[in-house]
């Protein structure tokens, strides 16, 4: 008998399920060792308590946002949210369409509000630039010296916009505060404003607005070239403006490169902040400007990026927004803990109750998944930050009933083959190959709508489809690998294979030739199998022929015989 | 259980059956009614009970609530937004929801502190949510387009893993109906309809395709070579397939449906409303309606499909003729 086939197979499926859970906890142990993770799963805000803002951006025009845009409205959120003082937020994209905002405890209503707030690029001449920090008070311009303004300013550079009000609160200002609170997104463009750059620590009162952000056409970064073209080996930031912007930015630059000291400087303010303030080297009438200076590859493209998505207007609606106690959090969770384990609980004595001794293969498939399960969320919440959402915890306990299902499907095979007269062994083997297409068929079918559930879904569903998904790859090992395996190895047991009637698998229950031939005297599979194999056993071919199965049908097609339907009844399962 | 292993024994060697293709007439008429009805009802009764999501508005939920009083809330929030129409509910033990128009962001955080001194709680046992009038709407529209991306690439999937259009055709035209039959039940029933649910509807349609792979494996397996046999036709094989997969479907529904029965009373019993009570609903229906619909609708409607084609004419007289000699 070729018993040794199967069970090598058998016995190296579990080998490898082995590594597998091995080498998953050795990751496991060591990321919680170098305190990288915990042994819990990270959990999402819906369970943990905090704030998620899901917002829609709005790009002016009524045009909708490019992946581009969006990853550029996440970092200008995410200054903004860190500008603000608040730490661990986490600003994700969405679905390719929404921005979600994800923070522990609950925002004030000036992060609220600076979140939602548009990018705003600017370009306004430098009037007067001082240090970052306030002046001592006991060093201020004393009141009789203030400057005075003469006339109306003639044009954005004009000293005469500095009011002695505006002096006072310019040398008042204390960048490094300022900055911290986050920037004021709201600045009359006709009035002059004061504001910080921090890469320099420079202060300024700049000009009103001259060229809007709107008005920049595109920007990237390159190596300098000098005017040989030759490369120079310094980075550089190039601007190209639309036909408005070209204009306009002709007239300043007209002006400023004659004016003397800091006036010669046009300051990039976005969201309140100067990005940058490069001085005018001549006039630039192509709306084609460079800006060099001390870049590296990285900070130029920074600078590129601002320009360029920072100009445009893209502003914020809150579609949704979700402040979530903790105690509410906790008790989700709880809850649906305790519905996972009442679920896990009747799964496993249905399956008791009617697979019998095979239902604690069940039991024990469903707990082997979920320790898998457990271990790929842990690992996946370390290495991609995922976290566990009360969705995510819906979809794994729904997929407690979709895991045990799949156990159904080949326990019903195994039962078909031992009704077509199969020993143990071999049903197993008939059954496997069987069901394992239909197993794999059914679950493309469950992947397939996790992933188109995944990618368009919007909220907490994603984790729904997510943890869906992911159990269904898990079931599809666990059945391959341990599983199929176990009952390989069960069916050479003498419970099973010789179909105790508590093994679920008694043949007698299922319709088979009765095992007990005489008082004392057991049949047992392996040489009815043997017998089988050789010539088919008389009676088990009588029975056989009274059946209709696809064995049969087959047998009688080739023989090309038709005989009635239903012309027996079964063999009554208790005599013998 | 010896008597469901009886009678699957039963059913497998056909020894039992029942007419599911038989009396495939009756149950698309009864198909019929209900998906007609399904429709006809959230019309006559003026729409689905729309949740909060769907039409935009402010909600808090406050947890550890000692006494459970509705007016207590309902001031606190009059107090401060005079015309927002608080509705006031105990949705679950210690636990009391609050919705209410559009608040400002001011009033929202207002409300929320009031009313956590209003039911004695910390602010931090507050939750508050405020929902857009167009997130609903955009839950939707992706639900919608998902719906038809996942029918697209599973009919496409089922058609060449069982290599017959008609297989694939009978489980999407049944799968309609499921999703139908499903919202028609929510919309009588007046369940709230959120975008958990929308979800839940998704996910009904992979658990009833699911379902109908695993019973449409077994007849394609009954019926592989049918022509070289003369003892059953190829309506007798489908109706036997559907009969020797019955103990299975019955065991997988009942397998499926527990765990989402249980988070669906412990959602209504604990936690009130939310994702996991409206996910649970969607499904639980879904689930039941699913399994019926594999047995009653699709199988019966396979049969049906392929009942002109040449072959099964073919093979239908022949038998005819061998039955007459018998």
């Amino acid at each position: 008998m070729s018993t040794t086939g199967p069970i090598k197979q058998a016995r190296k499926s579990l080998l490898w399920l082995g590594v597998i859970f091995l080498i998953s906890a050795a990751i496991l142990v060591t990321g919680v060792l170098n305190g990288k993770t915990t042994f819990a799963p990270k959990l999402a805000l819906d369970l943990e308590g905090g704030t998620q803002m899901i917002l829609a951006p709005r790009v002016q025009g009524g045009a909708t946002a490019t992946q581009e845009q969006l990853d550029q409205a996440v970092e200008i959120i995410r200054d903004r949210v860190d500008g603000s003082g608040v730490s661990e937020a986490e600003i994700t994209t969405q679905s390719g369409r929404n921005v979600v905002v994800s923070m522990p405890g609950v925002p004030d209503a000036r992060t609220r509000q600076l979140i939602q707030a548009s990018a705003n690029m600017e370009f306004r001449p430098v009037i007067i630039a001082g240090g970052f920090e306030a002046v001592p008070e006991d060093q201020r311009t004393p009141a009789a010296d203030l400057p005075e303004p003469t006339e109306k300013p003639k044009n954005a550079s004009d000293t005469n916009w500095i009011t002695p009000e505006l002096f006072k609160q310019f040398e008042a200002y204390d960048c490094p505060a300022e900055l911290g609170k986050g920037a004021d997104t709201v600045h009359d463009p006709s009035k002059p404003m004061i504001s910080c750059e921090p890469d320099t620590g420079a202060k300024y009162i700049l000009g009103p607005v001259e060229v809007p952000g709107a008005n920049i056409a595109d920007s990237y970064s390159e190596m300098a070239r000098s005017q040989q073209g030759a490369v120079t080996g310094q980075w550089a930031v190039n601007l190209v403006f639309n036909e408005e912007g070209k204009k306009q930015f002709a007239d300043v630059t007209q002006r400023l490169v004659s004016l003397p000291g800091s006036q010669n400087q046009f300051a990039i303010v976005l969201d309140g902040t100067v990005i940058s303030a490069p001085t005018t080297n001549s006039v630039i009438g192509d709306g084609r400007a460079q800006i060099t200076g001390n870049f590296t590859e990285e900070s130029a493209k920074a600078l590129a990026d601002q320009l360029k998505f920072g100009a445009l207007p893209i502003s914020f609606e809150i579609q949704s927004d979700q402040r979530i106690s903790a105690t509410l959090g906790a008790d989700q969770l709880k809850s649906g803990l305790i519905a996972g384990l009442i679920g896990l609980i009747l799964v496993g004595i249905y399956s008791l109750f009617q697979y019998r001794a095979l239902g604690f293969v069940t039991i024990v498939s469903l707990l082997v998944s979920g320790v898998l399960t457990y271990m790929a969320l842990v690992l996946l919440g370390w290495s991609m930050n995922y976290r566990l959402s009360l969705a995510g915890v819906a979809g794994l306990i729904v997929a407690i009933g979709l895991i045990a299902d799949s156990f159904i499907v080949y326990f019903e095979r195994i039962r078909d083959e031992l009704r077509d007269g199969r020993p143990l062994p071999s049903a197993v083997e008939m059954g496997w190959k069987r069901a394992k297409r239909t197993i794999l068929a059914a679950k493309a079918v469950n992947i397939l709508a996790a992933v188109v559930l995944y990618i368009v879904a919007v909220g907490n569903v994603k984790g729904f489809a997510f943890t869906l998904g992911l159990t269904a790859i898990i079931d599809i090992i666990v059945v391959y690998l341990f599983t199929h395996p176990v009952l390989q190895l069960l069916a050479r047991t003498k419970f099973f294979g010789e179909g105790h009637r508590f093994s679920g698998l008694d043949p007698s229950l299922l319709g088979v030739v009765p095992l007990y031939q005489g008082a004392g005297k057991i049949r047992s599979f392996s040489t009815e199998a043997d017998a089988a194999r050789g010539k088919k056993n008389a009676s088990a071919a009588k029975e056989a022929e009274r059946r209709q199965t696809i064995a049969e049908r087959r047998q009688a097609a080739s023989h090309g015989v038709a005989t009635k339907q239903d012309d027996s009844a079964d063999k009554d399962s208790s005599n013998g | 259980m010896a008597n469901l292993a009886t009678w699957g024994n039963e059913l497998y060697t056909g020894k039992r059956s029942y007419p599911f293709v038989g009396k495939r007439k009756l149950w698309f008429a009864i198909a019929g009614v209900l998906v007609l009805l399904s429709i006809l009802v959230p019309v006559v009764k003026g729409g689905f009970n729309l949740g909060i999501d769907f039409r935009g508005g402010s909600e808090f939920t406050v947890s550890s609530v000692e006494k459970t009083d509705v007016t207590v809330g309902e001031q606190a929030v009059l107090a401060i937004a005079a015309d927002h129409h608080p509705s006031v509910t105990n949705i679950a033990p210690n636990t009391m929801r609050i919705q209410t128009d559009k608040l400002t962001d001011d009033q929202s955080l207002e409300v929320a502190q009031a009313l956590a001194s209003a039911y004695g709680v910390t602010a931090s046992e507050v939750t508050s949510t405020f929902v857009g009038p167009t997130w609903g709407a955009d839950v939707s529209k992706q639900a919608l387009i998902g719906l038809i991306v996942f029918v697209v690439l599973v009919a496409l999937l089922m058609a060449a893993y069982f290599r017959t259009w008609k297989m694939s055709l009978a489980a999407i035209i049944g799968l309609l109906a499921v999703v139908i039959i499903t919202a028609g039940i929510y919309g009588l029933s007046g369940f709230e309809v959120t975008p958990s649910a929308v979800i839940g509807f998704l996910t009904i349609l992979s658990y009833s395709l699911y379902d109908t792979v695993v019973v449409f494996d077994k007849i394609r397996e009954n019926t592989a070579g049918f022509a070289d046999q003369h003892k059953r036709n190829f309506e007798e094989l489908v109706n036997l397939g559907i009969n020797q997969t019955l103990v299975r479907s019955i065991n997988t529904s009942v397998v499926a449906v527990l765990p989402v029965a249980s988070i669906l009373f412990i959602g209504s019993y604990l936690l009130g409303a939310g994702t996991l009570k409206d996910l649970s609903l969607a499904l639980f229906i879904g689930i039941i309606v699913g399994t019926l619909a594999t047995i009653f609708i699709q199988a019966p409607l396979y049969a049906w499909l392929r009942h002109k084609d040449a072959d099964v004419v073919a093979h239908n007289k022949k038998i005819e003729l061998v039955r007459q000699e018998a």
